[in-house]
């Protein structure tokens, strides 16, 4: 597999060791950066979710709806045993209404080790679904022991077009398609998640790109197009930062058809 | 059931029951016999369903043409001087040739009638605002002649609980108006006919003809005969109501149309008598399905045919009215009768009691488009069948016009025939009824602690006077031993107060007719409630883990609070907060059961608010949790408005934890979601509400109302109310025309939390 170049790396710590979280009873207490944590349906993974928005992303994207969510100092150092705390809190409800736990952000595998333990401890303690929410950037940093306490993957491909993907993100689009590759070759479910935003993202050969790719891999068994909005902008405004999208309108539902339309094309479940 | 209602002359009518199996129910009346004798659990989808027939369309669309009067004028008539009675006025149709099923509760449709048997002043209160002449006749035998129940009530009502109504600490209670939320088991007329029906009720009442020896059951023994006396009338008036109609209800139904007619023609007769609070229809869907489906087998119905019947008796259920004046639409807020009818759940012996005519009344909400009546309460269960949990999903998501509640709570406390009165009243058809008692306002109760029982607004003292606190900053402690003695005061205060109000209800706005669709034995209930439950909490909470400074006046009083910190609110599925809720609940129904009760009826609670969540916030001063003076509470058991930061699963699962044995009268959870919030595709909306409501059942929560929403839809109707006529939304417990709240109500509503999928 092949790193991200070293300018491109964001600062923190170096590619994580392989985590062995079933031995983490007997270490420290694993920790992390958390943002905060949610139950939601049907948006981040199949049915109701326990979701762990962890701090810290090493994408800049124009459109983010969770700016807040970016810097790992908006976090709150939480044990992996107090976030496991309260998602048992929902595990009856969760298993009766079909669902899961999600970890996302931020970039979850900006912190791999805390990630890890908790993917390890909601599958195997909790005997919950486990989905990871990532742009795939950082996906050297998630090792096979990680993914293997991972059922699914929400894997952010924002753009085809590795110009615009630098000018969204501030970052390569290499890794994410490296990611994905690896993703295949472990046959690990993927569900893909494309961002229109007219003007952007929604040019044909942008969109067809991501399509083909992903029809390629043959583990993509959704493909989400989610229209862009503008939803986040006032947490844009409280950070002090300027929301360069302002102006930017969300797609038509004619625009989000056409774009499913070139993902179905492909044989992709798109939605 | 009795053996006193064996009744072998009439066991074996002519036709009426060919092809039913089982003989109990044939011996005995016992309609949940014959429904587990002879109903067919339906395990499949909707695709069967069939939509509106020409003539269903047009007789709907002859009615709905009225609507727009009466929603400018708030009725749209009044029959003003003749009060009603079962027989009292002429036969009145939508569509004489095109009704299926027939009957109005007055001689014209929306036409509303005055029953001052519950109180005059309310009747004639009624009439003033919409214009209407008081009858002076009318005023001087219901003043002079024959007293009402409201004139009982406050011959026996002592000043301290004229005081505590006075303050807003107990209100809506009924003693001004038909206390409602009895069920008769309107069923039993179909499957038994009425003659029959007063034979049983002649027998109960032979069996009390011995001269009472013990002086304890002395007075119960002669009250019991007039009832049945009463009850018999009413069901000799029922025959004469049906048969002006050119019906003969004498014996049994022996088709499903006559079924649906003699049902209704039960109904109608108790909505012709009482203008109760919540008039409830029962559980009578798959009592009906047998009905249909012997027809359908017989080839004398075809689907369509069936669905014709369902909807045409959905349009009657969907035009029963009352007058009623402008205070009680504050309190109960869009013109709500809670004709409230009870679909699917489980049998005692693992079938589902869902059937074909199940989703046929589902199918109404599309046949005739969304509507708040009749009050459709889905009894959940995770055992239902896929197909049934998917189409309420999906009709919930269509329409936001259903409800929800646990039958994996009910069925074990009072089996399987069991039907919601009202919101979240369970009671057992036919076997149980309760004393609606209406709800004590706790925020306020809270602040009487602090203030040593002085109401916040008036300064009067109304609670016990413990004396005002005067620490600086309040102290969790101090507060909760002063709650506990205003505690103890308010249930007794309250207990004493229902007890006046259902002895004079029984005494003179008897409900004679109801009562006869029961059994002689009935299991009766003491209904409480408390509202502000969420306020109540929050402001504990605040005083126990943040710093709360009372700000006071010149007198001492404690008119608004100071907040230094954060503190855990309910509504996050934090114990921290959610066990002083849980307490609060606990710890009022101890108090209740202190407390002798008319007739030994049990005690229950509710935590229900209805619409009064916005007048009891009107009542109620600034609390300790950050509430302004004046704000709405959160409805019924909701968390409070924008605490609830964890989404509607977290919500859902404090209001989860609040004992259902503690408020076995109902704990109501409003949710409102955005359609994303559910899910991205049309399917997985639908399955995903459906796994919602097996997961908030799963963890023991009791009623959860499903609005599938915007609020830009809802901003939208409130400036353009014509283009949403039928738009409905569940409030605490029931469903309104969106249109018909007053604005106050409206913005409550839109200020509500709206959990989105951000």
């Amino acid at each position: 597999m092949a790193a991200p170049s070293g300018p491109d790396l964001p600062p923190g710590p170096p590619p994580a060791p392989a985590a062995t979280p079933a031995g983490a009873a007997t270490r420290r207490p694993v920790t992390g950066a958390v943002h905060s944590w949610d139950l939601s349906t049907g948006v981040d993974g199949p049915g109701t979710r326990f979701v762990t928005f962890l701090a810290g992303c090493p994408l800049d994207c124009l459109y983010c709806h969770n700016p807040d969510t970016r810097r790992t100092g908006n976090g709150k150092r939480t044990s992996a045993d107090e976030v496991v705390a309260e998602a048992s809190k929902y595990t009856a409800f969760i298993r009766a209404a079909g669902g899961g736990a999600t970890v996302s952000g931020g970039e979850p595998l900006l912190q791999p080790v805390f990630a890890g333990e908790l993917f390890h401890r909601f599958k195997h303690e909790l005997g919950l679904h486990t989905a990871l929410d990532t742009s795939g950037y950082l996906g050297p940093r998630a090792s096979d022991s990680l993914l293997a306490d991972v059922d699914l993957v929400l894997l952010d491909i924002k753009s085809w077009d590795r110009a615009l993907y630098r000018r969204l993100t501030g970052r390569p689009l290499e890794p994410t398609l490296d990611f994905a590759r690896r993703l295949a070759d472990l046959g690990k479910d993927v569900w893909v998640r494309f961002v229109l935003v007219p003007g952007l993202t929604d040019p044909a050969d942008n969109v067809e790109g991501v399509a083909a790719f992903a029809a390629v891999l043959g583990n993509v068994s959704r493909v989400d197009v989610l229209p862009f909005h503008k939803l986040g902008a006032a947490k844009w405004t409280a950070l002090g930062r300027e929301f360069t999208l302002a102006g930017t309108p969300s797609p038509t539902p004619e625009q989000v058809e056409a774009a499913r339309t070139r993902f179905t094309a492909h044989g992709l479940h798109a939605v | 059931m009795t053996t006193s209602q064996q009744h072998p002359a009439t066991s074996a009518p002519t036709g009426a029951w060919d092809g039913f199996k089982g003989g109990l129910w044939r011996d005995a009346i016992d309609v949940r016999d014959f429904i587990q004798q002879n109903y067919t659990p339906y395990e499949g989808d909707g695709s069967f369903l069939a939509g509106p027939t020409g003539r269903t369309t047009g007789v709907w669309r002859k009615i709905t043409a009225l609507f727009p009067e009466e929603r400018a004028k708030g009725v749209l008539d009044v029959s003003h001087d003749t009060p009603s009675t079962i027989t009292a006025h002429a036969p009145g149709y939508i569509d004489r040739e095109n009704e299926l099923v027939v009957g109005l509760q007055t001689d014209a449709p929306l036409k509303r009638a005055i029953m001052p048997n519950g109180g005059w002043r309310m009747v004639a209160g009624a009439l003033e605002t919409y214009g209407y002449p008081v009858d002076p006749e009318l005023e001087k035998v219901f003043t002079a002649y024959r007293k009402t129940h409201n004139a009982g009530v406050f011959d026996a009502y002592t000043p301290e609980i004229r005081a505590a109504r006075k303050a807003g600490i107990v209100t809506g209670l009924p003693d001004a108006y038909g206390r409602g939320r009895i069920i008769g088991d309107y069923r039993r007329v179909a499957l038994y006919g009425v003659d029959r029906l007063i034979a049983a009720k002649r027998e109960e009442k032979a069996s009390l003809d011995a001269a009472p020896s013990d002086p304890r059951t002395l007075e119960d023994t002669i009250r019991e005969r007039e009832e049945l006396a009463e009850q018999i009338r009413a069901l000799e008036e029922l025959k004469a109501m049906a048969a002006s109609y050119g019906h003969d209800v004498s014996g049994p139904a022996r088709t499903a149309h006559q079924a649906v007619q003699w049902l209704y023609f039960a109904y109608l007769a108790a909505v012709k008598e009482q203008n109760g609070a919540a008039m409830s229809l029962g559980r009578t869907s798959t009592f009906l399905d047998v009905y249909l489906e012997r027809d359908l087998a017989a080839g004398l119905l075809t689907e369509e045919q069936a669905q014709e019947l369902v909807d045409d008796f959905v349009i009657k259920l969907r035009i029963v009215r009352f007058l009623r004046t402008p205070e009680y639409d504050e309190l109960f807020s869009g013109d709500p009768t809670w004709v409230t009818e009870s679909i699917g759940g489980i049998g005692t012996d693992g079938r589902p009691l869902v059937t074909r005519t199940s989703f046929r009344y589902l199918q109404t909400l599309y046949d005739l488009g969304p509507a708040p009546e009749p009050n459709m309460t889905v009894l959940w269960s995770p055992k239902l069948p896929q197909g049934f949990k998917e189409f309420c999903a999906q009709v919930s998501i269509d329409t936001s016009s259903v409800q929800y509640e646990s039958d994996e709570l009910m069925r074990p406390r009072s089996g399987d025939d069991t039907a919601i009165a009202c919101c979240v009243s369970a009671m057992e058809v036919g076997k149980q009824m309760q004393f609606f008692g209406a709800r004590v306002n706790l925020a306020k109760t809270l602040l009487y602690a602090i203030n040593g029982g002085r109401d916040e607004k008036s300064g009067a003292q109304v609670g016990p006077a413990t004396g005002a606190l005067t620490s600086e900053v309040l102290g969790y402690d101090e507060v909760t031993a002063r709650l506990d003695r205003q505690l103890e005061w308010l249930a007794e205060t309250y207990v004493h107060a229902l007890n006046v109000i259902h002895y004079m209800h029984d005494k003179y706005a008897y409900e004679r007719l109801e009562m006869a669709l029961h059994d002689r034995a009935v299991r009766r209930t003491m209904a409480c409630g408390i509202a502000g439950l969420a306020v109540a909490a929050d402001s504990l909470s605040a005083i126990k883990h943040a710093k709360v400074r009372p700000v006071r006046d010149g007198t001492g009083l404690a008119v608004d609070y100071e907040i230094e910190g954060e503190y855990p609110a309910y509504g996050n599925n934090d114990d921290r907060a959610d066990q002083i809720a849980v307490r609060l609940v606990e710890e009022f129904m101890r108090k209740v059961r202190k407390h002798p009760t008319y007739r030994g009826a049990e005690h229950t609670q509710s935590v229900l608010t209805i619409t009064s969540n916005v007048v009891y916030g009107k009542k109620t001063g600034a609390t300790p949790d950050g509430r302004r003076a004046g704000e709405p509470f959160s409805p019924g058991a909701n968390p409070m408005n924008g605490r609830d930061t964890h989404g509607y699963v977290a919500s859902a699962m404090s209001v989860a934890k609040l004992p259902y044995d503690a408020a076995q009268d109902g704990i109501s959870l409003t949710n409102t979601v955005t359609p994303d919030a559910l899910g991205r595709t049309p399917e997985e909306r639908v399955r995903n509400l459906a796994g919602v409501l097996d997961g908030y059942t799963a963890v023991g929560g009791f009623h959860m109302n499903v609005n599938v929403l915007n609020r830009e839809t809802l901003l939208d109707a409130m400036e353009h109310p014509e283009q949403y006529p039928q738009l409905t939304i569940r409030v605490s417990g029931y469903a309104v025309n969106f249109v018909r709240l007053t604005r106050e109500q409206q913005l409550d509503v839109v200020n509500r939390t709206f959990h989105g999928s951000l």
